[in-house]
């Protein structure tokens, strides 16, 4: 049944995915990792699984005009679980056609390219996120049906940014599975915009998992931005792995959300590699957001930055928790991390935990974190010249989110981002509004 | 316009103005003067609404209105404006923005149309001349690595764009170079008409030679306890405040 609708390279790991999440079982608070997020709650309801791969009654090309102005992407839909690859026919729709990617590129459901030309997915799916490492690598390793694969041959740069818009849409509970496989050849560079939306405001969970390879000398600028109902759980993991001369700029900017605990792995296993891990939070009501991230250096000469940054308000929960590892032999390391967060309500709560571990004795490592309020000074100045106390604190809360946003090297999400996040602490934000203006949201 | 009756404020149970008495009348500039400590800043944050500081009796009316019951942007919007003496760094809030944002809320209070972003910017470039202010500065955030004197001299800008009717300059000459404090004294100047009035509090005569005062107190203590003209300022530069205190 698992099979059917999918392909060997997927199914291959199924078995010994099945006999890892059984060992595990759903993570409890007791594992390190998971302590801040209640797993097993968030699977608890009675969810559909769409394995018998019948298609859903949505035409993304319809419901949306997935476009962050100016940044003339090319767009792609995940709905559900599956990609999404039903062209919208002539004349009904104003979707300008996908702009043809270099030769060799691929951008296509991965269960089709498993099938096609497994020599391309076997080697690296499962690789990174090793279903006996994390019980909910097992669970998508077992359940996973299809998704999104991204091959860029060697030295090629595809031009222009490349979006993916995860979308889930059903009439009753679904958990979706969901996998991302990104391969980077030696001298590879792409930019990559993942947005995750839903649809409903029916419980959905959706598991996540994205295995990106950034081969030698590759440059990978690939950010996620979570839009979702409050009524949607995520568990998202992502593993990078870095090889020499590298550079990988992950971001993951959660704008508003239900649930989510989002893992970054980040493996600098090639000399001279560079990550920078930048992440903002905006939270309010009963949201809760954890990030916990994991940068492992293992060779020397490698560099890595991380700024997380939160927001929240009312009752909503953060937490992060970054563990940086600067393995023996790593000399030369240089690493720092910043986690700052703002606390505009009394019951809003962060937890914050930056650890890190050295066993290298030449290396430059900076870690520390704060959680805060305004700046009581700050907004006084700004009301003594006439800023209403609502918009000098809205203000403020934009000033310190824009740090995270300016580190974003697409110019035009950067730009949109901005933009949204202001639309957001204003409450304007439309549900979809990262995709354009025009979405019409939960529309059948 | 501004009327000050009996004033007195406490901070964390202290007691720091006793019983002030002040008129500041349309068209005039007053001087404030007295040593450290003895309560000057406190009665321009009282003036402006600072929220940390608990007025325990007496009254402040501008123009007539009870400005104790009004919130800190309100006061702004009636027309008082603060040049601080230590204005704060916003990391992260351009001074475009934070500009459009008070000008703009102002406009809104008195009921007109937000001002077109062509205006807006050329209105900024035209108030940048008066005190000679570096476009690179505006371009930052407020107040963001800037220089003593630069961030003083940013208040005048601000001042100058928000066109206030009552300024109160808190040692704003402090920080600044002789030649800033030429250019920040007459850009004032400049800005100055019949129906402003600005309460000017200085250690020194310098910021005076440019803004001329009309009348000068000194405060000691929480309490003025001399009032003059011009020739007041010139005798403390001379004197120092010692004979005017009450038990000298
Ligand atoms: N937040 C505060 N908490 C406690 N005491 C305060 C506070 N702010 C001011 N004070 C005290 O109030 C008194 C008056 O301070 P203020 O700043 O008004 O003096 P000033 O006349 O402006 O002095 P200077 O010439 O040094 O600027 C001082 O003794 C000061 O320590
Ligand atoms: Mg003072």
């Amino acid at each position: 049944m698992l099979d059917t609708h999918s392909a060997p390279a997927l199914n291959a790991l199924r078995t010994q995915a099945f006999e890892d999440f059984r060992r595990q079982g759903f993570p409890s608070r007791k594992v390190e990792r998971y302590r801040y997020t209640d797993v097993a709650a968030a699977f608890a309801p009675d969810y559909g699984v769409n394995l018998r791969g019948l298609s859903i009654p949505v035409n993304p090309y319809e419901a949306f005009r997935c476009d962050v102005p100016n940044l003339s992407t090319s767009l792609y839909f995940v709905a559900n679980d599956r990609f999404y690859d039903t062209m919208p026919r002539g004349g009904e729709t104003s979707i300008k056609k996908r702009p043809a990617l270099p030769e060799g590129v691929i951008i296509d459901s991965l269960a089709r390219v498993a099938l096609e030309r497994p020599e391309l997915v076997a080697p690296y799916y499962g690789r990174l996120a090793r279903s006996s490492k994390d019980a909910i690598n097992a669970l998508n390793t077992m359940l996973a049906q299809d998704g999104v694969f991204i091959y860029v041959p060697r030295h090629t740069v595809v031009p222009r940014p490349i979006q993916v818009v995860n979308i889930l849409r059903a009439d009753v509970p679904l958990m979706a599975n969901r996998r991302m496989l990104i391969v980077l050849e030696e001298g590879a560079q792409l930019q990559l915009l993942v947005c995750d939306h839903t649809m409903d405001d029916h419980d959905f969970l959706a598991t996540q998992v994205v295995e990106a390879f950034v081969g030698e000398d590759a440059h990978l600028e690939f950010h996620e931005l979570e839009e979702t109902h409050p009524t949607n759980h995520r568990f998202s993991n992502t593993y990078a792995d870095l090889s020499a001369h590298s550079v990988a700029t992950l971001g993951c900017i959660t704008l508003s959300c239900g649930l989510t605990r989002n893992r970054t792995d980040v493996t600098l296993s090639g000399e001279d590699s560079e990550v920078n891990l930048i992440g903002a939070v905006v939270a309010d009501g009963n949201q809760h957001a954890d990030n916990n991230t994991l940068i492992d250096h293992r060779v020397p000469n490698c560099r890595s930055n991380e700024l997380y940054k939160y927001v929240l308000d009312d009752s909503a929960v953060g937490a992060f928790a970054g563990r940086v590892l600067v393995r023996e032999g790593a000399q030369k390391t240089s690493s720092r991390e910043t986690n700052a967060n703002l606390c505009a309500a009394p019951t809003a709560r962060m937890y914050t935990q930056p650890m890190l571990e050295i066993y290298a004795d030449d290396v430059k490592c900076s870690h520390g974190s704060t959680v805060g309020q305004l700046n009581d000074a700050a907004l006084f100045y700004m009301r003594q010249r006439g800023v209403p106390e609502d918009e000098a604190r809205l203000l403020l809360k934009f000033a310190f989110v824009g740090e995270v946003i300016d580190g974003i090297r697409l110019d035009a999400l950067r730009d949109r981002l901005h933009y949204l996040v202001e639309k957001r602490f204003r409450g304007e934000l439309g549900r979809c509004a990262g995709c354009g203006e025009n979405v019409k949201c939960g529309e059948r | 316009m501004l009327e000050i009756r009996d004033l007195h404020v406490s901070i964390g149970g202290k007691e720091i103005l006793k019983g002030i008495d002040l008129v500041v009348k349309e068209g005039e500039v007053h001087a404030l003067m007295g040593h450290n400590g003895a309560g000057k800043s406190t009665l321009s944050n009282v003036i402006v609404g600072h929220p940390a500081y608990e007025v325990t009796q007496g009254s402040i009316t501008f123009n007539g209105h009870d400005l104790l019951a009004m919130k800190p942007e309100e006061r702004a919007h009636e027309g008082i404006f603060l040049s601080f003496q230590q204005p704060v760094e916003i990391p992260g809030v351009s001074m475009v923005n934070f500009m459009r944002a008070a000008l703009n809320a102002k406009r809104k209070y008195l009921g007109l149309e937000p001002l077109a972003a062509g205006d807006f910017l050329k209105l900024m470039r035209e108030k940048r001349k008066i005190v000679e202010l570096d476009n690179k500065l505006t371009n930052r955030s407020v107040n963001e690595g800037f220089s003593g004197g630069e961030r003083k001299r940013n208040e005048i800008f601000q001042m100058a764009m928000l066109e206030p009717t009552l300024s109160i300059l808190d040692e704003t000459d402090s920080g600044l170079d002789v030649d800033a404090l030429r250019v920040v004294g007459e850009g004032f100047n400049k800005l100055r008409t019949p129906q402003t009035s600005a309460i000017v509090i200085t250690h020194y005569q310098r910021l005076l030679d440019y803004i001329r005062p009309d009348v000068v107190h000194v405060l000691i203590d929480g309490r003025i306890v001399r009032t003059g003209g011009p020739e007041l300022a010139m005798e403390i530069e001379q004197r120092g405040f010692d004979w005017l205190k009450p038990d000298s």
